[in-house]
């Protein structure tokens, strides 16, 4: 038979389309990364307005505490050069953080680089922790949700996902505070109240290990449950704007299993703007433990970031937030990256 | 025994305004390696049609009458048998193909996806060569299988949609508005490739446009619908060129052949819109638009009788000026 | 078309009126037969009427440290039927002059959010250009910063009080509305009515005072009732970590001083979990009353 492909008229018809191989995802990379250095930068100068020209008397907020007389105030403005313009100040400070001086705590008296690389292990672990079980069961219970939309699983999952949504995480983790640590009534406490592990135990071994999950397990539960209700919203959401696809259609018309069609066809779909999602907040890492960590006292950035609070240690709450809005910039240049490898239409 | 035969084929959809009857009382028969054409403006109950021969049809939809592919109703089989039916059996190619595929899947994946699903047996080799094959068939280079949806052009993707649909070898397959999208040239290069492939496979196409001379040129038999209703049947040559009822006239006249100085002279379209479903006027549907309309129009309709051998009108005039 | 005989002539504008008087009818039909959206509407109408009631529900002095009567962190009784806090006052009291501060800085904190990101919006939206890029590129950075973080450096460094934890609220919640109106506005601009209103002549003021706004209106309304929710969540979180206003009571503050005098610890749950299910209460109707709005408002998420 003839085929219309030979004819060149045919081809030069159907290429009609613009069509872009290779260097696609390139340049929607370089994009997303000149977009992450751009932030990067406004947040070094939302940093430097905050804690340096807002508060009108920098040496009064940086040096509370420690500054007493005019000569150490003035002694202090020199080392900070902050008797310099406002210009000439941005780039010390610029310069300063590129070379990781990012001051020093008046709470610990150490460098605040240190502090913070000290106390980032035990948040990484417990928000890294909650956040892959959240994303894990949340994404479980939105798929099974979205899919069987109105259903009893569906209304129960949705009510309890916003009921969830709605609680402060760490009223929540008071909650089970009261219950399972505490105890109610005749129920014993099963969990300890707080802290990272027993003031006996040697973390690095078995006993010890166990003797740190044991500690984890109520704040572990309980940002699982608070990030659980965001995913599982999210991934039933975007199932649904599946649903009615013509693609879906297709893979019906051709004969699959319903359970083959959601799993093979619709989900993989809904599945990219969750994925993004899951991505960016593990960039919220230390914002997420900023409260959790306060109420079961575990010694992480959150508790360091309440601890700063009361003093209150500038310095040093500088530090956390910088880290914590690099930690999101840096999360959301990973989901961008992600999302662009996920989906073909970016990819390629 | 018929390949597709439909039976009294009703649909219709619940909405917040009211039942939307989509589908009334259609009948229509297509024997193997026939190609029937389904015409009519868009709203007139054709794609609904369609998706209902392979039970497609939204939860919102309640079906009466029977649809027999084989001889069997789909309509009330078994979920197991209708799985094995669907592509195997009988296939669709569906109008869009941009939404139709996955974005996300490569098609060489899309067009194994059947063949996987219902031969089973059937080794990966043996699916690749196949599918190149088939690629091949419509027009495109095997190695077009690596290509994801977005990166072809809207005629590329609606072969690939042809390609998919005979990925089976079904005995029937559904075309609904398969050129739709398409411009006038890649749109003839396309329905070239599928007649093409319909003939030298011998299977049946249920054919559905909104173009009568593209349905004209493919079809053996063609059906009118207006209203959720089949208004005229017949021989394809016969009722493009001499049309009974008025709307079959109106919907020729509105696609003139080339060199035909009749249609140059009087261009012909056709005022006011499709009837709302919902609030179909009494009578027949077509009466509020028809030129020839009579008081007797409105007051019942017209049933679909055969006004000459192989001919079904359903229209009270039609009687009267032959 | 004519008009038929007995009918008066309408001028455009009455016209245009009674459309959108029977599309808001429309509207309200719709959101009446959404069970969850009317549930929390009914809530909040309650919440609301407390609030504005506190006065004669509980006397104000029922606040004062000093003229409290009760024992500490007693357990419910007939007397205080929510029991005492750790100075003798009634706990509901407490409750009832709680939802005021928390209900003023959630909306209040909204209208601030509203303002800015309308108007970062619509400006980033309309005008397009290096200012709409620049403003599009703020709008995202913004949406980086974690939220606690600064809204803690915020408070930490502006001081306590209610109108700053008003300001900091306000000012840290906009980019998502920012976002969304932008994309309204784009989306709007492209329609040919307003390409036929530019070509008639009409300038700036009239095309985003007659066509932007009145179309924009309806999605920020619906994302006003979700932003009141998040302020509210973060006015407890600020409260809680001692950064709200420490002369009055609100539900995040009496939280805070819950956990700080041990209430979880001596199992004295009358006075950390009647504040808590207050905020899940009022956050969740918000919410829902906010999802059920954009069901109704967006034909898109309709169809659903």
């Amino acid at each position: 038979m003839t085929l219309a492909a030979a004819d060149p008229a045919a081809a030069a018809a159907e290429a009609g389309e613009p069509r872009r191989r290779g260097g696609g995802y390139r340049r929607y990379a370089l994009g997303k990364v000149l977009g992450a250095l751009g932030s990067l930068v406004f947040m070094l100068v939302v940093n430097f307005f905050l804690f340096r020209v807002l508060p009108g008397d920098p040496a009064r907020t940086l040096g509370r505490g420690r500054l007493s007389t005019p000569e150490q105030i003035a002694e202090f403005n020199k080392t900070y050069g902050l008797d310099q313009p406002v210009l000439q100040q941005f780039l010390t400070f610029l310069d300063n953080t590129v070379h990781g001086d990012l001051g020093y705590s008046i709470l610990y008296h150490r460098d605040v680089s240190e502090v913070l690389v000290e106390r980032m292990w035990p948040t990484l672990l417990l928000v890294g922790t909650s956040t892959v079980l959240a994303a894990l069961i949340g994404v479980w219970l939105g798929i099974r949700a979205g899919w069987d939309r109105a259903s009893r699983f569906d209304r129960f999952t949705t009510g309890g996902s916003l009921t969830l949504y709605s609680m402060p995480e760490w009223w929540l983790g008071l909650l089970l505070i009261a219950a399972f640590a505490v105890g109610i009534g005749p129920l014993p406490g099963l969990f300890p109240t707080g802290g990272l592990h027993s003031v006996d135990a040697d973390p690095s071994s078995l006993s010890g290990v166990l003797d740190t999950a044991w500690h984890l397990t109520l704040p572990v539960i309980t940002l699982t449950l608070a990030y659980l209700a965001d995913y599982a919203l999210i991934m039933r959401g975007s199932l649904i704007d599946e649903l009615r696809s013509d693609y879906l259609t297709t893979a019906r018309a051709k004969g699959l299993r319903d359970a083959l069609v959601r799993d093979r066809h619709a989900v993989p779909n809904a599945l990219l703007p969750t994925t993004t999602v899951v991505a960016l907040n593990f960039g919220f890492v230390v914002a997420g433990a900023i409260t959790i960590e306060t109420i079961f006292s575990i010694p992480g950035l959150g508790l360091l970031t309440t601890d700063a609070l009361q003093v209150p240690d500038y310095w040093l709450l500088q530090g956390v937030f910088m880290l914590s809005s690099a930690a999101v910039i840096t999360a959301n240049l990973a989901a961008n990256l992600l999302y662009g490898l996920l989906d073909p239409r970016v990819r390629t | 025994m018929s390949l597709l035969k439909l039976k009294g084929l009703s649909v219709t959809y619940r909405t917040e305004e009211g039942p939307l009857p989509a589908v009334r009382d259609v009948d229509l028969t297509l024997e193997r390696g026939e190609v029937v054409g389904v015409a009519g403006e868009s709203g007139c109950g054709k794609s609904t049609l369609a998706s209902t021969v392979l039970r497609l049809q939204p939860s919102s939809a309640t079906v009466s009458g029977q649809v027999l592919v084989d001889g069997e109703d789909v309509l009330t089989m078994r979920w197991g048998d209708l799985r094995a039916l669907r592509w195997a059996g009988a296939s669709i190619v569906f109008q869009g193909a941009l939404h139709s595929l996955n974005a996300v899947r490569r098609v060489g994946q899309q067009i194994a996806e059947p063949i996987q699903l219902h031969e089973p047996s059937v080794g990966a080799a043996e699916v690749a060569r196949r599918v190149g094959d088939l690629l091949e068939q419509v027009g495109l280079p095997a190695s077009r299988a690596a290509s994801y949806p977005h990166q072809l052009s809207g005629g590329q993707r609606q072969r690939v949609m042809i390609a998919m649909a005979l990925a089976c070898r079904p005995s029937l397959v559904i075309a609904d508005e398969p050129t739709t999208a398409l411009d006038v040239m890649v749109q003839a290069q396309v329905l070239d490739v599928l007649s093409g492939l319909v003939k030298e496979l011998g299977v049946g196409m249920m054919l559905i446009s909104h173009d009568l001379s593209v349905l004209a040129d493919m079809s053996d038999r063609i059906a009118v619908m207006y209203g959720g209703r089949v208004v005229e049947q017949g021989p394809a040559d016969q009722l493009f060129t001499d049309p009974l009822h008025p709307y079959t006239s109106a919907l020729s006249a509105s696609f003139p052949r080339i060199g035909d100085p009749a249609a140059r002279y009087a261009p012909a379209g056709l005022a006011g819109d499709p009837p709302d479903p919902r609030e179909l006027p009494p009578g027949c549907s077509f009466a509020p638009r028809c030129s020839l309309a009579i008081p007797d129009c409105t007051t019942a309709e017209p049933p679909l009788e055969l006004k000459r051998p192989g001919r079904g009108v359903a229209c009270i005039r039609v009687g009267e000026s032959v | 078309m004519s008009t038929t005989s007995g009918t008066v002539t309408l001028t455009s504008r009455q016209l245009a009126r009674r459309r959108r008087r029977a599309a808001r009818a429309r509207a309200w039909r719709r959101f009446r037969q959404n069970r969850a959206g009317m549930a929390g509407l009914v809530v909040l109408t309650v919440v609301v009427l407390v609030a504005l009631l506190a006065p004669v529900l509980a006397p104000a002095d029922g606040l004062e440290v000093t003229h409290a009567t009760g024992g500490v962190l007693d357990a419910p009784s007939g007397e205080y039927w929510l029991g005492t806090d750790a100075n003798g006052r009634s706990v509901l009291t407490l409750l009832i002059w709680g939802a005021r501060i928390s209900l003023f800085v959630g909306l209040m904190a909204t209208v601030i959010s509203m303002l800015i990101g309308t108007l970062v919006g619509l400006t980033s939206g309309y005008f397009g250009g290096w200012p709409g890029a620049v403003l599009f590129r703020l709008t995202e950075w913004f949406l980086v910063i974690p939220f606690l973080p600064l809204a803690i450096v915020l408070a930490s460094v502006l001081g306590r009080s209610l109108v700053n934890i008003v300001i900091v609220i306000g000012v840290t919640s906009w980019p998502g509305t920012a976002l969304l109106i932008r994309s309204q506005v784009l989306s709007i601009k492209e329609r040919p009515y307003i390409e036929r209103s530019r070509a008639l002549g009409a300038g700036h003021r009239h095309l985003i005072g007659r066509h932007l706004l009145p179309n924009v209106v309806p999605i920020v309304f619906a994302n006003t009732t979700l932003t009141v929710a998040v302020a509210i969540l973060s006015e407890t979180t600020l409260s809680f970590l001692g950064l709200g206003d420490p002369t009055r009571v609100s539900w995040g503050s009496m939280l805070d001083d819950a956990y700080g005098v041990g209430a979880i610890t001596t199992g004295s749950w009358w006075y950390f979990v009647p504040p808590g299910v207050c905020v899940v209460v009022v956050v969740l109707s918000f919410t829902l009353v906010g999802q059920a709005l954009e069901e109704v408002l967006n034909p898109k998420l309709r169809q659903r």
